[in-house]
């Protein structure tokens, strides 16, 4: 950054000034009357919500087999390198399940990643309390309190923890990671507090194939509510009564 | 007798050791300051707080998810962060660690945050 950390303030603040003012929206209450409405524009300052609960919904019947544009968007976004020679250690936030049905020979592909359950079982079983679900239902690891013991991984059901091996040098700066903690999806919360959509979500959308849908599950009116209100779909493992965020379509 | 020669051996070693101590101590670090002008907080608060304001701002951010705050590492970084190697480590002139090799005090924060600037993607809102 060039220029001297006071304009770099200015500049942060003449944009959320010109944000707000973009998203300035007058509603007519009556003739003459108005009302002026701020737009939800976030900058990130706002934190989590419990009034949101975040949810996907997968569209295996969309889901293209062989395709992974979701996995190499995760990789990217989060700066999950391949590891040094040893596959099996490598993290794993995101992966695709090819599945068939034997007795059909029905073929499903759909991504298997954190399913953020409002119940979920790494919180319970960590002894340090750093398995923890955000308040809009966000479930993380806090590193700064993780001792790696990886009593969440067994736990998970959905094998969905990963434990890092090995130093890591390529972070990137608003996702850190590193030696000898547990991690998995964070459904992006970086992006997220920001308004964004998770990278798979975008990187899915982007394919044409749009088997992802990113939302807030608590509001009627949001899209994926009104889908999972209208068409059949289904949690994974829903015996367990973990009540995933993630649901899947045509499984 | 030998108490005597002790305490001249005492005496001889000292003024040995003396030009070790001969008051200069250890070199203050030099630091390279990228951008000088004025920080979050006075220089001298944020000398002795600034570990402080890091973990309650790390707490904030992780468990409450409020991002762009003042105290946040990523700023600090973007900021001090060398323009010769984008990094606040790498050498004693460089910011974190020039003053934490001063100190003896182990920087651990870079053992998972990125210490390099210029890797805040530009699609995203500042740090």
């Amino acid at each position: 950054m060039s220029e001297s950390p006071q304009a770099g303030r200015r500049a942060f603040l003449g944009a959320t000034a010109a944000a707000s003012a973009a998203g300035l929206g007058f509603v007519a209450l009556a003739p003459g009357v108005q009302l002026i409405k701020f737009a939800a524009a976030k900058t990130g300052a706002e934190g989590a919500s419990g009034k949101v609960r975040w949810g996907m919904l997968i569209d295996t019947t969309r889901c293209a087999t062989g395709c992974k544009e979701c996995v190499s968007a995760c990789a990217t976004e989060n700066a999950i390198e391949p590891g040094s020679g040893r596959p099996g250690q490598s993290s794993q936030w995101i992966r695709k399940i090819e599945l068939k049905e034997q007795k059909t020979g029905r073929e499903i592909s759909l991504p298997m990643m954190c399913q953020h359950c409002a119940e979920p079982p790494c919180v319970d079983v960590c002894p340090t309390g750093a398995s923890f679900k955000r308040a809009d239902g966000i479930v993380l690891v806090d590193r700064h309190i993780c001792i790696g013991c990886r009593y969440c991984m067994m736990a998970c059901p959905y094998k969905a923890r990963s434990f890092v091996h090995e130093p890591l040098t390529q972070q990137n700066p608003e996702v850190p990671r590193g030696k000898g903690c547990v991690e998995s999806c964070t459904l992006c919360v970086h992006r997220v507090d920001k308004g964004q959509q998770p990278a798979c979500v975008e990187a899915c959308a982007k394919s044409g194939h749009e088997a992802m849908l990113f939302g807030d599950l608590n509001d009627s009116n949001s899209e994926i509510s009104k889908r999972i209100a209208s068409t059949a779909t289904s949690q994974v493992r829903a015996d367990l009564r973990l009540d995933p965020g993630v649901r899947y379509q045509g499984v | 007798m030998l108490r005597r020669l002790t305490h001249l051996l005492v005496v001889a070693l000292a003024v040995l050791a003396m030009p070790a101590y001969a008051g200069q101590g250890v070199p203050k670090p030099m630091l390279t300051i990228e951008n000088p002008g004025e920080c979050v907080a006075p220089p001298e608060v944020i000398r002795r707080t600034h570990m402080d304001l890091l973990k309650h701002q790390r707490d904030k951010t992780m468990h409450e998810g409020q991002r762009g705050t003042k105290s946040s590492l990523n700023a600090c970084i973007e900021c001090h962060a060398s323009k010769k190697t984008g990094s606040v480590l790498g050498g004693n002139e460089n910011f974190c660690q020039g003053c934490h090799a001063y100190v003896a005090v182990k920087l651990d924060c870079f053992e998972c945050h990125q210490p390099r600037t210029g890797m805040i993607k530009a699609a995203g809102v500042k740090p």
